[in-house]
């Protein structure tokens, strides 16, 4: 047999302080009343440092802050200038990019690999893209000098926590915005360490402000009368209560939600390459995508092989320690998410459909979920219309391609979709008929600064990357 | 007096064997794994085709059944199939998994020379080194095989007589197979009488490409045949098939003909084995056992020098067509600079330190 030796990523190089402040002015600072609370290794459950909670004081400094580096600095910066600052971004997170990868991990639970060879490829790239952007906003379609926004109030989650800052921060800062960023509570450690970045690389102070804390001190940025723009990837829940309390202020708002993405399995399509994308699409990242594609239909005359397939290949996924290169499946990022998790599979149990996993021995401290897929799952089941967000998928079964499309787009969400066939009139027919933000064609879960990503439906609006995204950022 | 068989366009034809020709010829042992296991081989491989089941094959094929199954094969997403392998490349194998590789890989490699140079000389020298890669270490594992061209078989089947180390010869008009069907069936036979226990063939490629796939599969079947015990190695040369779709397809229908092993290459066209390549005919073998329940080896051939290049090639073996597949009985490395580097890492292992090329032997 062969057995691979533990091959872990050191933990050497991120330096872990006790404690961090707020960053607001660019300085840490202590929070105004003193809260606090800690964000935790989901792998080992070990605490790894304290974070500051914001509270609506220090929120209206911090906003305080970003209005006056807007007003006075990078909003009257010419475009060419502010590219230098975002390059420099780019090139000190590219060049940290070990550290950070490892101490994403850490804070997050996801695989090194997935670390090191997708999230921070994807954040550096994303910053030297809209550095680009940044003197070229005359020639963005937007018609001549477009004008930014103001002050940017973006709440992200924690399922991407650097990726979904570069994603709001970078466009915000080539459009000449300032920005006051919540990063998620489970996850903050790699949003302060772009604080850091953003001292390195000599930001003007204010132009970037980061606030932690829970969903309080989220409500008080989006809230805060002196936003002119909000920005949110979250769940569908919390968005509609963002929607509603943005409504009516003039408050210009894109919302990235949620989603329950059919990835669509043609007989004809190329099955194994068919079967690596329904894993990619499940499990990367703990299946904690909000555009995984967690709805697998597959059509019935193949339906057997494709599950005989993914079977086999699930049982080579290596789950465990986040930062051993060799690990596929990381930890669940939270014990509420994993509580979720349970909740949902439960009741997919109850509903009569059928779970599978492989054998998969779970690490005794942490939290940890096996890869699971269910079969014989109807329509009407729970697990086929709530999203999980976790490594659980449903397998549903459809005759005809009518009935394939029909089904992919019977849910309130429309934010991806995946569709399987080696036949090119098929993909086009597939594609035009899917109501998904994005339709990836014999692939699954691809990202690109150049290409914009947003949902349709309760998935949200607004687009996020690409000349697209820039209209968020753009008085236009 | 017996006779060989043999099927050309659908037709069988009977060749009379000459006396001295025969499966294991005087001096060379039957097949080892080259770590003194005995009895490995036996039972491992099938009986030669009998005329019958080849007929029966045939017929399917010509009455297009057989055909239309490797017609009907699922696509190869070229895309989704370079990501996978890839992704396995990225695989960190270290310490005891890497001594551990490194031992495997050194037992599966197939220690080639194949030029238009060879001598006696140099064909001996390989010998010696196939039998002992490492003379300051005896522990070091014997390679699977040395691989020379037919005119060179005496003289290695001479050298590695009794030794445990298999010999292997490229045959039908290795590399561009350019040669009538009876060349090829004569060269094979007369490797096989000098003493090869296992022949590495090219299949048709011009027959594959325009489309003429039977002609293909008969003379596969037609030079197992002429193999008699002696064990077929059939290189698709995967180069010049272009396509990954034609590669299933080569694979499937080397293996319905008889195959004891698909190869990816000659190592005489550019690219020769890819990590995507190899990942495709690993699928196609575990495929081909669970649709047949009979095993089909892999070599991928040409262009693997590194320990580093080895040790993704076995990651893809264990996560691919998985741990059965782990031994040289099923998978082999096509290689000649590949074993120097496996054993320089060996000792930098040991001893912690590198040793440089000063320390493992030129042939």
């Amino acid at each position: 047999m062969f057995e691979y030796a533990p091959a872990p990523e050191s933990r050497a190089i991120v330096d872990i302080k006790p404690s961090y402040g707020l960053f607001v002015n660019g300085e840490f600072v202590d929070p105004k009343e003193g809260g606090a609370f800690k964000s935790v290794n989901p792998a080992t459950e070990e605490t790894l440092a304290e974070i500051a909670e914001a509270s609506q004081a220090d929120v209206d400094a911090a906003v305080a802050a970003a209005r006056t580096a807007y007003q006075k600095v990078w909003g009257p910066m010419p475009g060419s200038e502010r590219a230098k600052y975002l390059y420099r971004i780019a090139r000190i997170i590219a060049e940290r990019s070990r550290e950070l990868a490892v101490l994403e991990s850490i804070d997050n639970g996801k695989p090194i690999k997935e670390t090191r060879d997708v999230d921070l490829p994807l954040v550096s790239a994303h910053f030297f893209y809209h550095a680009g952007w940044a003197d070229k906003l005359d020639h963005a379609g937007f018609g001549p000098q477009p004008r930014p926004v103001g002050v940017a109030g973006q709440v992200i989650p924690w399922n991407f926590p650097l990726l979904m800052l570069a994603w709001k921060v970078a466009p915000a800062l080539a459009c000449g915005n300032t920005v006051v960023l919540k990063p998620a509570e489970t996850t903050p450690l790699t949003a302060l360490a772009f604080a850091e970045i953003c001292r390195e690389a000599d930001l003007p102070p204010g132009v970037v402000n980061i606030v932690t804390g829970a969903g309080d001190t989220g409500a008080a940025v989006v809230s805060h009368p002196g936003v002119d723009k909000v920005a949110f990837t979250g769940s569908t829940a919390v968005g509609r209560l963002i929607a509603k309390s943005v409504a009516g202020t003039g408050k210009r708002l894109t919302l990235e939600l949620g989603g329950k993405a059919a990835n669509i399995v043609f007989a004809d399509a190329a099955i194994d390459q068919a079967v690596e994308g329904v894993v990619n699409g499940i499990f990367f990242n703990q299946g904690h995508v909000c555009c995984a594609g967690s709805r697998l239909l597959v059509q019935e005359s193949v339906a057997e092989e494709v599950l005989d397939r993914l079977k086999r290949r699930m049982s080579t996924l290596r789950l465990g320690d986040p930062l051993d290169k060799n690990t596929d499946i990381g930890a669940i990022n939270s014990a509420e998410q994993l509580t979720r998790i349970r909740e949902l599979t439960e009741v997919g149990s109850a509903e009569g459909a059928e779970p599978w996993s492989p054998q998969c021995p779970l690490p005794d401290t942490g939290y940890w979920f096996a890869p699971t897929i269910f079969t014989g799952v109807q329509q009407a089941h729970r697990i086929a219309r709530e999203e999980i967000f976790g490594p659980v998928l449903s397998v549903l079964t459809f005759r005809t391609p009518e009935e394939a499309i029909e089904k992919a787009n019977n849910t309130p969400y429309g934010l991806s979709a995946g569709v399987w066939t080696e036949k090119g009139s098929r993909m086009l027919w597939a594609a035009d008929r899917l109501k998904a933000g994005v339709v990836w064609a014999n692939t699954f879960n691809k990202f690109d600064a150049t290409s914009p990503f947003g949902g349709l439906k309760e998935s949200g609006y607004g687009r996020e990357g690409g000349r697209q995204g820039l209209e968020a950022y753009l008085d236009v | 007096m017996f006779y060989d068989v043999y099927v050309h366009s659908g037709r069988l034809y009977r060749y009379a064997r000459p006396a001295s020709d025969g499966p294991s010829a005087p001096g060379v042992a039957p097949y080892t794994d080259g770590h003194g296991r005995d009895g490995w081989w036996s039972g491992g491989y099938e009986a030669p085709v009998s005329p019958r089941k080849i007929a029966i094959m045939t017929s399917l094929l010509a009455s297009g059944e057989a055909l239309a199954r490797l017609r009907g094969l699922p696509g190869v997403d070229q895309v989704g199939l370079e990501q996978r392998a890839a992704g396995l490349a990225t695989r960190s194998i270290k310490t005891t998994a890497k001594a551990w590789a490194i031992d495997t890989a050194i037992g599966m490699v197939d220690l080639t020379t194949l030029e238009g140079a060879d001598t006696p000389g140099k064909v001996r020298s390989l010998c010696v080194k196939a039998m002992r890669p490492d003379p300051s270490d005896p522990g070091c594992p014997k390679v699977a095989a040395v691989c020379v061209y037919p005119a060179m078989v005496p003289t290695a089947a001479a050298e590695l007589a009794g030794s445990g180390v298999n010999l292997a010869s490229v045959a039908t008009g290795f590399p561009s197979g350019q040669v009538p069907l009876e060349v090829k069936v004569a060269d094979t036979q007369a490797a096989v009488a000098a003493g090869a226990n296992e022949i590495d063939m090219v299949i048709n490629r011009g027959a594959f490409l325009s489309g003429r796939w039977g002609v293909v599969f008969d003379e596969i079947v037609a030079v197992k045949q002429a193999c008699g015990a002696a064990h077929l190695k059939v290189i698709l040369e995967t180069g010049e098939l272009a396509t990954y779709d034609n590669v299933r397809a080569a694979s499937w229908l080397a293996m319905y003909a008889g195959a004891d092993f698909i190869k990816t290459s000659t190592g005489k066209v550019s690219p020769a084995a890819t990590l995507p390549v190899t990942l495709l005919m690993l699928q196609a073998v575990a495929d081909f056992r669970a649709e047949t329940g009979r095993q089909v080896g892999v070599k991928p051939a040409g262009g693997i020098r590194t320990t580093k290049d080895a040790m993704r090639y076995l990651v893809t073996v264990n996560e691919v067509a998985g741990p059965d597949w782990l031994t040289a009985r099923w998978f082999r490395f096509g290689a000649s600079s590949l074993l120097n580097d496996l054993l320089m890492q060996r000792q930098k292992l040991a001893t912690g330190r590198y040793s440089g090329p000063d320390y493992v032997t030129v042939d």
